[in-house]
């Protein structure tokens, strides 16, 4: 399932600048304060069921049954995690996960360069059609490829490996990105591109040397929501990546849950482990995705 | 020349498997051994079978939850948070706030469903030990594993997951916004329902749209919330197409049935789409926003 966060929508305009507090705003009486507490008190319903697993994920099983779940943890219980780290060998599905996502983030986004560079630059004949191709491509749901897939996937030796859910999610990202990007460079100034050509540079030099350095803002941003799209993909690693060695984290820890057979910290630990990535990442993404938000890079 | 990489792996990747899907709904197929042709069968056992009804019905529920109410209440927490929070606060408050709300967007489904099935489970999860400490063991249930509460349990979950996303949008949308407006509204004397209902909400039409599109898609399309936390059951309360077909691809080795239940689900989401951007074309030029 991928939603795009915050930039799939764009503006031209810069937004204004942080506001600092209207003075006219600061009287009234404490009635102002109520939506402000209503607020807190929604935002914090929002976060409690992180916040009590990251709690049970730190308590020792003794201390959970004789305290339940709600119950702040007595101390610092790390073991669960180490334990659940251990038997699932945890490292080897981080690994998994990154080499995936890694590569489907760089190689998609290259892939749409070279199609989105044709469309939005080349003006190829028929690009409306091309670009309702991949379109299109982008909105089937993946149950309508899967069998095929599996089944081609078998019959060339690529069942069961990485390598074949790199290449898928390589181009259905790719498809995405194409149809993102047709629009930026459709709008990049002719003149740099003249100018190039003037200089004599091949169409290969112009897209290295101009197009890309130009764009990298909006490529960042793809980069990253790529990265994380395919980081939390589930379905398809799912049924491609069936042997323990070659499962992402989503896929280890759903498979996990459905065999029922962890108690309440060791299901918490693994919940801990799962979304310290995702927000490892969010934090890490964060400055390039309002970046690419606020440069209104990605149209 | 360029294209030439993206055309050739799409259609490898994408053309060749849906055009497959499509032929193979018209077979009785195991997955081994030869396709037998059966025309239209599997679609007329289709309309004849409970379970895809369900499916439908129980997918009409999830976009409610997935696309309806996070629309609604993030344009009123939206608005809430810039035109309330953020003025009398400053950005930084609204902007925390935002990010709580959207911490359960970047959370993988597989941990969804870890927590939730955690929270939500009848003898040792979180809800219903929090009701027993209130003296309110009577509003305990099974959540997720009564049929008659496992959709509702599901939808509020969703929920949980989708409502940080409208925010962002909205919020971000809210930016564009002439300040002016505002204020010309405040000199009027303009409730904060008269700002809200006049002035944010027809301005930021343009990301309401794009909200209600991606996630009623993402909502026909939903798959691993519903795998890890009731895996379609009980019985058939939480069933939807996407698992529907997974069961028959890869369960019941019924690959031909799987893969008309899958041919249905993509036209009503390329029928759908082409609605939804149609409806926005025209609105755009009627100059409707």
């Amino acid at each position: 399932m991928a939603i795009a966060p915050a930039t799939a929508r764009r503006h031209p305009d810069d937004p204004p600048a942080g506001r600092r507090v209207d003075p006219a705003r600061r009287r009234g009486g404490p009635a102002r304060h109520v939506v402000l507490f209503g607020l807190v008190v929604g935002v914090l319903l929002v976060l409690a069921p992180i916040l009590v697993i990251a709690m049970n994920a730190v308590k020792s099983p003794a201390d959970y049954a004789s305290n339940g779940p709600t119950a702040l943890p007595e101390s610092l219980h790390l073991q669960g995690i180490v334990d659940f780290w251990n038997r699932v060998d945890f490292g080897r599905k981080l690994l998994n996960s990154l080499v995936v996502s890694g590569s489907v983030a760089i190689l998609g986004v290259g892939l749409a360069v070279l199609s989105a560079y044709a469309l939005g630059i080349g003006r190829v004949r028929g690009r409306v059609w091309f670009l309702v191709f991949f379109l299109v491509a982008n909105l089937v749901p993946q149950e309508m490829l899967v069998y095929p897939l599996y089944y081609l996937a078998k019959s060339v030796g690529l069942y069961d490996s990485l390598l074949a859910v790199i290449i898928i999610f390589t181009v259905i990202q790719g498809a995405f990105g194409t149809y993102l990007l047709s629009s930026v460079f459709a709008r990049f100034p002719r003149e740099l591109l003249d100018a190039a050509e003037v200089d004599g540079a091949g169409r290969w030099r112009v897209l290295w040397q101009v197009v890309v350095p130009a764009s990298r803002p909006t490529l960042a941003v793809l980069v990253a929501f790529f990265f994380v799209w395919t980081w939390n993909e589930f379905f398809l690693p799912l049924v491609f990546l069936v042997s323990n060695d070659n499962q992402t984290v989503p896929v280890a820890l759903g498979v996990l849950q459905g065999q029922r057979i962890m108690d309440a910290t060791t299901t918490s630990a693994s919940a801990l482990l799962g979304i310290v990535p995702a927000v490892v990442f969010f934090l890490l993404f964060q400055r390039t995705l309002t970046r690419g938000v606020m440069s209104g890079a990605v149209k | 020349m360029f294209l030439l990489p993206g055309i050739v792996l799409s259609t490898a990747v994408i053309v060749v498997p849906l055009l497959m899907t499509v032929g193979i709904s018209f077979t009785r197929w195991q997955g081994i051994g030869r396709p037998e042709w059966i025309g239209l069968d599997n679609y007329s056992r289709l309309l004849a079978d409970a379970n895809f009804w369900a499916s439908f019905r129980n997918i009409g529920l999830v976009i409610v939850a997935m696309a309806v109410v996070p629309t609604l209440l993030g344009l009123v927490l939206a608005s809430a948070l810039y035109d309330h929070v953020g003025r009398a606060y400053g950005d930084r408050t609204a902007s925390a706030l935002r990010s709580g709300l959207y911490l359960p967007q970047i959370v993988p489904v597989a941990v969804t469903g870890i927590i939730w099935a955690w929270i939500l489970h009848p003898d040792y999860g979180a809800l219903n030990s929090i009701l027993a400490d209130l003296h309110l063991e009577i509003l305990a249930r099974n959540w997720l594993g009564d049929p008659r509460y496992a959709l509702y349990s599901v939808m509020a979950v969703l929920i949980w997951v989708q409502l940080g996303y409208p925010v962002v949008m909205f919020m971000a949308g809210l930016q564009r916004i002439d300040p002016e407006l505002y204020e010309a509204a405040d000199l009027d004397g303009a409730s904060w329902w008269q700002r809200f209902t006049r002035i944010a909400v027809p301005l930021i039409r343009p990301e309401v749209y794009v909200v209600l599109v991606t996630t009623t898609i993402a909502g026909l399309k939903i798959f691993g919330q519903i795998f890890v936390l009731t895996r379609g059951g009980p019985g058939n309360a939480t069933l939807v197409p996407s698992y529907f077909a997974y069961r028959n691809f890869f369960e019941r080795a019924a690959v031909g049935y799987g893969s008309a239940i899958s041919t249905v689900l993509t036209v009503i989401i390329v029928l759908l789409t082409y609605v939804f951007l149609r409806v926005q074309a025209r609105d755009e030029r009627l100059g409707g926003w």
